[in-house]
């Protein structure tokens, strides 16, 4: 029973990075780009969520709709003025812009809202009772969450014009320009995309952990873009896949193992992953022609 | 271009552009040195900027040394600061634990810094084995994880020394503490878990520092413009091209990895000992990327452009205390501004045309190489 309740709490923590992954994944698939400032994207997703509640006195699911507008709006910009420019540029340049960025909105962050934690109600509370199991509702709003998500954006990439646009980008940026594809805009919306499920994502983060300071986003950031990695960078299956067994592994760790190493033995899966399947779990592996 | 100098009858130096800019990099480095070292004994440098000399010459060896991975073989490494982490607490372990046997702190600084570089050369092992074999964003990735394992795993580490040597546990529960190690009577504590290294002798100061950039220089220009670092070069420009001519990959990228990591190592001791406080945090993924940071802004594969960077990019946000709650701010958008007016095709144009009276005035006959340094 034990197991079973950790396992829960991992998948549904799994979820949340999963959601973040799928950010971190759709960008390197179209960009081609690291976007480190992704993590810092879920943190102002976080605050605008709270803020509007507290200061403004918006109803819960106001709050949630406003901090996806303000990241929507958030990640275009960023795109716009900081990677844009950049499309021909070295990978490293953009990576070291992406940083910048990440800097900008924790420092941003760390003048707006000061470094003392605030302390963040759950959008849901309480839990459901199985025989001996508890479960809390907003874990199963986060695997719900997740779920919907993923059916969501395996339908618009696979169905509508744009999720096409954005498929063939990824494949070949000149041939798509050729067939009269914007790039772009496709670029733009697939950060937009992005970035609101960062808040989506902030949101249900910070509903875990109750409390929210400028540094939130970081490690969490960094975990998404391992669980990326860890199922195939530029996959959204993989994202999805990667994101749930990186929180498994971390919630079993912590409970079986140390709670002071769960990082490492999850960083530890990831590196022997990619020592067996260098490209991650679903990625497709090309070889290089000369 | 090159001009030949006769140094006798059968010698003579060919003065190529790398010569020249080597040279240069050597004298740049002792005349800074002098002049700063001047202004310490004349009392001149203001109290923080004396704290600050060691970090900075610490940064310098990092920057040059991971210029080696990232701009000389041309593999992005995101957790260099994980070495430095293995040489400072390798090399403050080592300086505590022969306090006594070793009296002389010059010796006992190199010691240490000997036996840094050594640990950290060992984890470049261990880590490159495998990480090489990975390409490009994994092996990005990879270098990453390789740098927060190290961290959490020196975050459980407890060590203390007495006459019997040293006690050595790990602490995976977080229930351990210095008590468990059963130090004998007038034993060292040198490393308590997560609250890290504390109480340790201070022995680093600036002229070790000053010989540390010399030794690294010495290594990795020696190393660049040998046979073995064009192989490492070659294998930057192009992968197959340098198998194809029987270069052999996985040597020369484990050679360029661990002269790296050593390095790293090294400074990390140096660091380590100058504080007589510092936790495992300390070395963190953002260590890592503002010493990437020095690398790229400096130029890849530039050696003189690294220690540039690595110097002016840590007085810099000392020198804008003014700026107070801003600073951090300002590094962040100066840093977004730089990378978008050295990569941006428009911008650079522009800055051409408003620099091309100024340009030619210095314009050199000869076409600059990209990763000349």
């Amino acid at each position: 029973m034990e197991f079973l309740s950790y396992m829960i709490s991992g998948i549904s923590l799994g979820s949340v990075y999963a959601i973040i992954a799928l950010g971190y994944t759709m960008v390197y698939g179209i960009a081609k780009m690291l976007n480190f400032a992704h993590g810092d994207v879920i943190m102002v997703g976080g605050y605008v969520s709270l803020l509007s509640v507290t200061a403004l006195g918006l109803p819960w699911w106001a709050g949630v709709l406003l901090a996806m507008l303000v990241c929507t709006v958030l990640g275009v910009v960023i795109e716009g003025l900081a990677y844009r420019p950049l499309r021909a540029a070295p990978s490293l340049a953009v990576l070291i812009t992406a940083i910048g960025v990440s800097y900008f909105l924790q420092n941003a962050a760390l003048l707006l809202w000061g470094s003392t934690p605030m302390s963040y109600t759950p959008i849901v509370s309480g839990s459901l009772s199985l025989g001996g199991l508890r479960i809390s509702y907003i874990s199963l709003v986060t695997i719900a969450m997740c779920v919907v998500i993923m059916a969501g954006l395996t339908l618009f990439t696979g169905k509508t014009r744009m999720g096409k646009a954005m498929r063939a980008c990824s494949e070949d940026k000149g041939a798509a320009q050729l067939m009269g594809i914007n790039v772009n805009r496709t670029i733009s919306l697939t950060f937009a995309i992005g970035s609101a499920l960062a808040a989506i994502a902030g949101v249900l983060l910070c509903s875990f952990n109750t409390s929210l300071m400028p540094t939130t986003g970081s490690m969490p950031g960094i975990k998404a873009f391992t669980a990326a990695v860890f199922g195939g960078i530029g996959s959204i299956p993989g994202a999805l896949l990667g994101g749930i067994l990186l929180g498994i592994i971390e919630s079993l760790a912590k409970a079986y193992i140390s709670t002071q190493l769960a990082n490492s033995i999850m960083f530890a899966v990831l590196i022997i992953t990619l020592l067996v399947r260098p490209a991650g779990l679903l990625g497709k592996y090309v070889p290089e022609k000369v | 271009m090159s001009k030949i100098i006769k140094l006798g009858r059968n010698r003579s130096l060919t003065l190529t552009k790398t010569r020249v800019v080597d040279f240069s990099t050597y004298l740049g480095v002792v005349l800074a040195f002098l002049i700063v070292n001047s202004m310490l004994n004349g009392d001149m440098l203001s109290r923080s900027f004396r704290g600050q000399l060691v970090p900075i010459c610490c940064y310098i060896v990092m920057a040059v040394s991971l210029n080696l991975t990232v701009g000389i073989l041309g593999e992005l490494s995101l957790g260099h600061a994980g070495f430095m982490s293995v040489g400072a607490f390798s090399g403050v372990v080592a300086a505590m634990s022969l306090q006594s046997a070793v009296p002389s702190e010059p010796v006992r600084l190199a010691i240490a810094l000997v036996t840094g570089a050594a640990c950290a050369a060992i984890a470049g092992v261990i880590v490159g084995v495998p990480v090489l074999r990975l390409r490009g964003d994994y092996l990005a990735i990879v270098t990453l994880a390789f740098g927060e394992i190290i961290k959490e795993l020196i975050n459980c580490l407890i060590v203390g020394c007495d006459e019997n040597g040293l006690h050595v546990i790990f602490n995976l529960d977080g229930t351990k503490t210095v008590s468990d190690l059963g130090l004998a009577e007038g034993g060292i504590e040198i490393i308590k878990g997560a609250q890290g290294a504390t109480g340790t002798d201070t022995i680093a100061s600036f002229t070790a520092g000053f010989i540390l950039i010399m030794i690294t220089l010495v290594v990795v220009l020696n190393l660049v413009r040998s046979r073995s670092g064009r192989a490492i070069m070659a294998l930057r420009d192009n992968r197959i091209a340098a198998e194809s001519v029987g270069i052999n990959i996985t040597k020369y990228k484990l050679m360029a990895f661990i002269t790296s990591a050593a390095l790293a190592g090294a400074a990390g001791a140096l660091y380590g000992l100058n504080f007589s406080n510092l936790g495992a945090t300390k070395f963190n993924f953002n260590t890592s990327i503002l010493v990437l940071v020095f690398v790229v802004l400096g130029g890849l594969g530039s050696i003189w452009g690294s220690i540039i960077a690595a110097a002016v990019l840590t007085i810099l946000p000392e020198a804008l205390r003014g700026f107070d709650d801003y600073r951090m701010l300002v590094y962040a958008i100066v840093l977004i501004l730089v990378m978008l007016a050295t990569n941006n095709a428009q911008i650079k144009a522009l800055f051409a045309k408003a620099l091309g009276p100024v340009r030619r005035l210095f314009a050199k006959p000869q076409k600059g190489g990209a990763a000349n340094g």
